[in-house]
């Protein structure tokens, strides 16, 4: 039976791992490589790998980071961050990511998911989905939510459940759907709108933003319908250990893929 | 020992290098015949689209290279299927070395599809899967699937299918997971890959 996902994510600047809140107020979180070898070694089952700086400041992710991270682990690895075209693809894959995530140029070119599907296959390109409350978009008695790129700072004016329908319909692989409102709060992750999406497209979708006890991934599973759940700060400052976590989730009877 | 990975146009041959590489082995990338002939051990990663990676391998003659080859070779996932009959992957004919076709999952099993993740094998008894924990899961990401046949050493089952997570005839294996990317298990299938065989 396929295993739910469990997925840390490197949010990284200047090739330190870095966490805020909210997408601001950054504070440093350790070594890329280090965090890394860490997770793959304590049974993470994947691992996400941001360049969080690299749309803002305009440059290519850091592949040399990438390859150094890709040599030192031996599970899936996605890499997302400042991609614009099918070279920077490329040179990621290269460097040893099997994914890439892509978000801010999505939304700039949607059609950049179908060539990226179409050259890589689908299975390599997620698409990032940064979305944030807007009553604007509520319909029919649910909330909406709008889609934000540029690292959270640019509202779009898309609606996040016809976004991710589109990304879908282009060949998009899978959905990193992260909610700004959650992000670092550490209350739980947005289920309403994880569930929505997720039923409303045939791609597994992963949850982000605001896991902080063990039981917001009992529901991200269940209500929320999520395939997988990524978080970042809990596991870098060990509140949550993946083990342990892993443990209480299949005796909770999640599928886990678990080492012992 | 002397390891030679497929060099075409589909797949990610650094993650392969990185996995050999962790087990004390480096391995070259070539498409020259005389290299893969002379290989100890041939590794045929894949990932990406059937006809285009087939094409790519007819314009080389790749293609009569590879189903001659005699040493010890190893298929993954595209590369696998690519080693089957046909793909119905855009009506693709394959390389042959395992006599069954490349299906697409059902679409409307209620499942999402790619099948993306960590799923469980059932192995037979083959050199491959030597020294394994009971704890067997792989990491597994593809749209299509190998029905199972004579030639599966290990099943697994995702959209109500139950499919050859791996396959073995004569000299050539193949596997539909990553072994490159199933953390330990993977470690000691490609282990076995190199030493066992």
């Amino acid at each position: 039976m396929l295993a739910k996902r469990i997925i840390p994510c490197l949010d990284i600047r200047d090739g330190r791992t870095v966490k805020g809140v909210n997408f601001v107020n950054l504070r440093d979180a350790g070594d890329a490589v280090e965090l890394a070898e860490a997770y793959s070694r304590s049974g993470a089952d994947e691992l996400t790998f941001l360049d969080i700086t690299a749309t803002v400041e305009n440059r290519g992710t850091f592949s040399s980071l990438v390859r150094r991270i890709s040599d030192h682990i031996g599970i899936p690895f996605t890499v997302g961050g400042g991609i614009r075209t099918i070279e920077d693809v490329g040179i990621l894959l290269d460097s040893g990511a099997d994914k890439i995530s892509i978000n801010s140029q999505a939304v700039a070119k949607p059609s950049v998911i179908d060539s990226l599907a179409l050259q890589y296959g689908s299975q390599c390109v997620v698409c990032a989905i940064d979305a944030r409350r807007n009553p604007a978009f509520d319909k029919d008695g649910k909330e909406g939510w709008e889609v934000y790129v540029h690292g959270g700072r640019i509202p779009t004016g898309r609606e996040v459940v016809s976004w991710a329908q589109e990304v879908y319909s282009r060949g998009c692989g899978e959905i990193l759907l992260t909610s700004m409102e959650h992000d670092g709060t550490k209350g739980g992750f947005a289920l309403d709108l994880t569930s929505r999406v997720s039923q409303s497209v045939g791609i597994p979708v992963i949850a982000s933003g605001g896991a902080g006890v063990m039981e917001d991934f009992i529901d991200v599973f269940t209500t929320g319908k999520a395939d997988a759940a990524l978080a970042a700060s809990i596991f870098h400052f060990h509140e949550i250990d993946i083990p342990e976590l892993k443990i209480f989730l299949s005796q909770h009877g999640i599928t886990m893929r678990n080492l012992q | 020992m002397n390891i030679t990975i497929v060099k075409y146009n589909a797949g990610n041959t650094r993650s392969v290098l990185c996995a050999l590489h962790r087990l004390g082995y480096e391995a070259t990338v070539s498409d020259d015949p005389a290299v893969l002939c002379a290989a100890d051990r041939v590794v045929f990663p894949g990932v990406g689209e059937a006809s285009t990676a087939m094409e790519y391998l007819k314009k080389t003659h790749l293609d009569e290279v590879l189903v001659a080859l005699k040493q010890p070779f190893l298929g993954i996932c595209l590369g696998m299927q690519l080693m089957c009959s046909h793909s119905e992957e855009n009506d693709t004919t394959c390389l042959g070395m395992f006599d069954v076709p490349v299906l697409k999952f059902p679409p409307d099993t209620g499942e999402k599809i790619p099948h993306m993740g960590w799923n469980t094998i059932e192995t037979k008894d083959d050199p491959l899967f030597s020294g394994l924990s009971e704890n067997r899961w792989c990491y597994f990401v593809h749209s299509y699937y190998v029905p199972l046949c004579e030639e599966t050493i290990a099943s697994t089952e995702y959209a109500s299918v139950c499919f050859s997570a791996s396959l073995h005839r004569d000299n050539f294996w193949g596997c539909q997971f990553h072994p490159e990317k199933s953390g330990s298990v993977g470690e000691q299938i490609l282990k076995n890959f190199l030493e066992a065989l």
